[in-house]
């Protein structure tokens, strides 16, 4: 398949994989982390770390749009379900996050009317077609996915529609990077860059990186390939001594960003004062909120929320997992406790989160692997 | 029951997991720094394999569509509620057919129920996916389909006309299959309780002797098939709801496989460890049932799936992986490797085994694991199904 197999070339890995060994320094230990979850899930699916030698971990990051909800937002979404004549829409990957009082899944079976969206433009459909009832989208992403909510609201305002409105849960990438950066907890080598987000905001809003926390970053494309080749990118700048922001995904992401995104969003949309991200606590500056000028599509404001915050389940380190800290598999309840069909957090509910990643495709011990495909290739 | 009930319920099922792993006391003390890493994550694999292998439950208070995907959770809705309930030695097995016996014959007996949604769609509707997909359950299970019944559940407010044109469907697809349509019942409930149209066949066919057919008997060294590309009837189905403005040209996979499987068991009979025909779930789903009951792992080689271009790319899109889209004229089969050459032979002089080709084969180790080689060069595993990509697909 064209734009893809290309990027998938086991012939190309190998030899980015040499080159990448040789280039690692006898006995020193790297740890970069790929900020994005949709890098995390490429990771696992493709098997990458097959081809990186063990003195390269990759640390799984933050930009998790899903399991960066805290359960106090799942409840309030759903006490917004619960009102009379409303249609929750929400994209999959959100069904069966688990609030403090269940999941959007455990919501519709008790008889609420939640329904799986591919767009925000396909909820605005929905309530053109329902329009004796309000329609609320359900919006999460990080800078990713905001234009196109901010694009719908301004098609359902142009269009004079009076019975829709959004949730509006979405964050921001990089006040969580500073987070990180300022958290003790974790020694960095550098960061693969979120690709998607890249695509809207451009790349200059990571030079701080380089220049205050002297810490290099490559932004990145959502293929193997691409991964294979940031982290090569990285190990380059190391072993050169410089520290910059570099852009792997050129073909995809301008240096500036996509202006008229940006200006979608800051139409619609306003920075928070602060926001409470799941595991990283509250950051300020951090998450977006519906401007006055278009409240009249803006959940928060048409309905009351209970607005409660709901602490984590004791025995879930979700936030240790998203800082990076922890493996999954070094959770205390990974993979018995809390697994894909009964999640507790949330890094194990959404495709790009470290722990359903881990749990569904890598779950294995790589050592006794190896052994079972020579003995495959000798039969 | 009210919504807070319910929530609060489930949270208690939290706990109550939480509280059984707390008495686990095996758990290699996560937070022993030092620890050397290889074999603390090692011990953690061993620990979530045992939580596999325990006795599976239903924590849920109200059935959810993850119930109905053929994953995970239709697993343990299985086993929990209804094995438990009516376990004997003809249904403890679960394979797509119980084998019985009256007086000397041997018996296969199946039963499957359709609710697709659209009811009509390019290659086929729900009526020939009915006769099909029953007939296909005892093909596999090594019987030649004989006989079935069928049940109608209609809502109020159906049109007569697409009820002529769906039964037509089931007559011409029996036809086709050899086999007879003895008996039925039919319902009809108000309109908004249905859904236009459900239907159920059962079907009963005699067991060909000289087979020792069960995926419980795949061993190391076995060599697994697949008989052409697959996903076609799921992604059809998913384009033809049109709620995702994708287009392609694709059909239905829907097809009788009695006469493939029969081609198959002339040539190479005794050599078959076990065939499945590959619905709902796909063929990960099978291959893990064939790792599961045998004890074994099934390594598989991501470029050697046959996947049609139109396929692969709206599961690219989609975020699917296509090893988990159902087909509905796909059989899998597990085959001694000694007659593996004959067995792709055998099925490519069928038209629907036109595509038959070796996918993987079945390792020793690790022990209930699907292992798949990537086209990348990595390895992962393909895991059982959680939650539903692609709801009523038949």
């Amino acid at each position: 398949m064209r734009f893809v197999d290309e990027y998938r070339d086991a012939e190309k890995a190998r030899a980015l994989a040499a080159k990448i060994a040789a280039l690692c320094e006898p006995g020193r230990h790297y740890k970069f982390m790929e900020v994005c979850g949709g890098h995390t899930h490429t990771i696992y699916k493709h098997g990458l770390e097959d081809y990186l030698p063990e003195s390269i971990s990759l640390v799984h990051g933050p930009g998790c749009p899903v399991c960066v909800i805290p359960m106090g937002r799942v409840d309030d979404a759903i006490a917004l379900a619960e009102q009379p004549d409303v249609i929750m829409t929400s994209f999959g990957d959100m069904m069966r996050v688990p609030g403090g009082r269940g999941s959007f899944f455990d919501s519709s079976a008790a008889g609420t009317d939640i329904r799986m969206v591919y767009s925000p433009l396909d909820a605005l459909k929905v309530a053109r077609q329902n329009p004796d009832k309000h329609v609320i989208f359900m919006a999460i992403g990080m800078e990713t996915t905001a234009p196109s909510t901010a694009m719908t609201v301004l098609r359902a305002a142009s269009e004079g529609i009076e019975n829709f409105s959004i949730f509006c849960n979405h964050v921001m990438i990089v006040p969580a990077i500073k987070a990180i950066l300022d958290s003790p907890d974790l020694r960095l080598d550098g960061f693969i860059g979120p690709g998607h987000v890249s695509t809207v905001i451009g790349c200059r809003p990571y030079e701080f990186i380089a220049s205050e926390y002297s810490k290099p970053l490559v932004t990145a494309g959502f293929e193997p390939l691409d991964i294979l080749q940031s982290v090569y990118m990285l190990l380059q700048q190391l072993a050169e001594g410089r520290c910059e922001v570099e852009n792997q995904y050129s073909r995809v992401v301008p240096w500036d960003g996509n202006t008229v995104a940006l200006r979608a969003v800051s139409e619609v949309m306003e920075l928070r004062p602060y926001f409470e991200w799941r595991g990283l606590g509250f950051i300020s500056h951090s998450a977006l909120q519906v401007r006055e000028k278009y409240a009249a599509f803006d959940a928060e404001r048409l309905f009351t929320l209970p607005g409660v915050r709901v602490a984590d389940p004791k025995a879930c380190q979700c936030g240790e997992v998203l800082k990076g800290v922890l493996k999954p598999w070094e959770c205390k309840v990974f993979g018995t406790a809390c697994t894909p069909e009964m999640p507790i957090g949330t890094c194990m509910v959404s495709s790009e989160g470290a722990c359903a990643a881990y749990y569904n495709f890598g779950r294995f011990s790589r050592q006794r692997v190896r052994e079972v495909s020579i003995e495959s290739s000798r039969a | 029951m009210t919504h807070q009930d319910t929530t609060q319920q489930r949270a208690g099922g939290v706990e109550a997991a939480v509280a059984e792993h707390d008495v686990d006391a095996s758990y290699p003390a996560h937070a022993a720094p030092g620890t050397e890493h290889t074999g603390r994550e090692q011990l953690v694999l061993e620990r979530i394999e045992r939580a596999r292998r325990s006795r599976p439950r239903v924590r849920e208070k109200l059935v959810t569509l993850a119930h109905g995907a053929g994953g995970k959770a239709t697993q343990s809705l299985i086993e929990a509620i209804f094995l438990d309930a009516f376990r004997n030695p003809a249904l403890e097995p679960l394979e797509d057919a119980a084998t019985l016996t009256a007086g000397d014959t041997r018996l296969a007996f199946t039963t499957d129920s359709y609710v697709v949604s659209p009811l009509f769609f390019p290659g086929g509707n729900i009526g020939d996916l009915a006769v099909n997909g029953t007939v296909n359950d005892l093909a596999v299970s090594g019987a030649r389909p004989a006989h079935l019944s069928t049940g109608f559940i209609l809502e109020e407010g159906f049109p007569v006309e697409d009820l002529r044109r769906i039964v037509a469907s089931m007559a011409a697809a029996a036809a086709a299959a050899g086999v007879s349509i003895v008996t039925g019942d039919t319902k009809v409930v108000q309109r908004g309780k249905g859904d236009g149209c459900y239907i159920n066949t059962a079907g009963i066919g005699l067991v060909i002797t000289g087979l020792n057919l069960g995926v419980a008997t795949a061993r190391p060294g076995d060599v697994v098939i697949v008989s052409g590309p697959v996903g076609d009837h799921g992604i059809t189905i998913m384009l033809e709801r049109g709620e995702l403005d994708l287009e392609a040209d694709l059909v239905s996979d829907t097809a009788p496989v009695h006469e493939l499987v029969a081609g198959l068991l002339d040539a190479v009979g005794p050599d078959v460890r076990a065939m499945r025909d590959a619905t709902r779930g796909g063929v990960a789903t099978i291959l893990n049932e064939v790792a599961k009951a045998a004890g074994v792992a099934v390594a598989i080689e991501e470029d050697a799936v046959p996947v049609r271009a139109e396929v692969r790319g709206a599961c690219e899109l989609l975020g699917i992986d296509p090893l988990y889209v159902a087909c509905e004229g796909r059989i899998v089969v597990i085959v001694d490797p000694a007659a593996a050459d004959a067995a792709v032979a055998a099925l490519r002089a069928h038209p629907l085994g036109a595509g038959a080709t070796v996918v993987g084969r079945i390792v020793a180790d690790p022990p209930g694991l699907v292992l798949l080689k990537t086209g990348f060069g990595g390895t992962r595993i393909i895991d059982l199904l959680v939650g539903d990509p692609l709801p009523r697909i038949c």
